[in-house]
């Protein structure tokens, strides 16, 4: 399911008009997860306070938001473009692909809630599908 | 036995009490079958599914969209037995229909994004937590009679 040029002309348009509410997108999304999917807090046992918006979330949101913008400008070269972030969460991080779809579907729900009228059903899978293949990249190196 | 709290019972009510069928169901419906366009192996005679356009204004699909959401109707008057309650459904759906039961995740997944969209911030992560619990249930007990 790779990306056509019409997909990738709908992502990088769509990701100009979420920098507005950027922050708030990372921080609900990754709250909104916790919550919703308790497992996935396992990953944050190290955290001090896993609550929704709190400083350690927030943060995290925010550095996940910049990995995806740094994914859309190298939208033409997934995965290899994502050599560093692979690197990462194969050897470091391993955190369960499965988590990756986890997290996009919390993200697509915050992305509809504060754009219900930009998120039409086209974007939505343009979107979807450029965010599988960034899971894909993530995961390039796990075995 | 599902057990249900206070909360989650009155949200699931609630969000049902509270909705749109004729909007809702029509956008979830052709969202599925924008978003997953494989989905539309089941619907061969709804005539022109050609592209987000079409599928958005077919009339078979927006009245569909809303026979699913009255199906859901059954399971929100009898949260506490929603297996037996699908029963029926379940064998319909493999036996007659023959929906890959991975499917319904997928409008599952559509109708979530929808009410998100029409409650904006009312559509908190609690509530959102309540209302995949019971898609959960749902989804399962469609499932539960294929073999």
């Amino acid at each position: 399911m790779s990306l056509s040029a019409k997909d990738k002309a709908a992502v990088k348009g769509f990701l100009a008009k979420m920098k507005s509410r950027s922050d708030e997108i990372g921080t609900e999304s990754l709250s909104r997860m916790l919550v919703v999917y308790p497992q996935t807090k396992s990953y944050f046992a190290h955290w001090k306070d896993l609550s929704p918006g709190s400083a350690p979330v927030r943060k995290h949101g925010i550095t996940i938001m910049n990995g995806i913008y740094e994914a859309a400008e190298k939208i033409d070269e997934l995965p290899g473009g994502l050599l560093t972030l692979s690197e990462l969460h194969a050897f470091m991080l391993r955190i369960d692909p499965v988590n990756f779809k986890i997290f996009t579907h919390c993200m697509l729900v915050v992305l509809c809630m504060f754009f219900p009228e930009d998120f039409t059903p086209s974007i939505h899978r343009a979107i979807d599908k450029f965010l599988a293949q960034v899971a894909l990249a993530l995961a390039e190196k796990y075995r | 036995m599902v057990e249900w709290t206070d909360f989650e019972r009155s949200t699931i009510e609630s969000i049902f009490a509270k909705m749109d069928y004729e909007d809702v169901g029509p956008a979830a419906l052709s969202r599925c079958l924008v978003v997953y366009p494989w989905t539309q192996r089941y619907f061969g005679n709804f005539g022109n599914l050609y592209n987000a356009a079409a599928i958005m204004s077919n009339k078979m699909v927006a009245q569909h969209g809303i026979t699913v959401l009255h199906g859901m109707d059954r399971a929100v008057k009898n949260m506490d037995n929603i297996k037996a309650t699908y029963a029926e459904l379940s064998v319909l759906h493999s036996e007659k229909l023959h929906v890959d039961p991975d499917n319904f995740k997928l409008l599952g997944d559509c109708l979530t994004i929808v009410i998100a969209a029409r409650m904006g911030t009312a559509f908190t992560a609690e509530v959102q937590a309540a209302f995949q619990k019971f898609l959960a249930i749902v989804i399962s007990s469609l499932g539960r009679q294929y073999h």
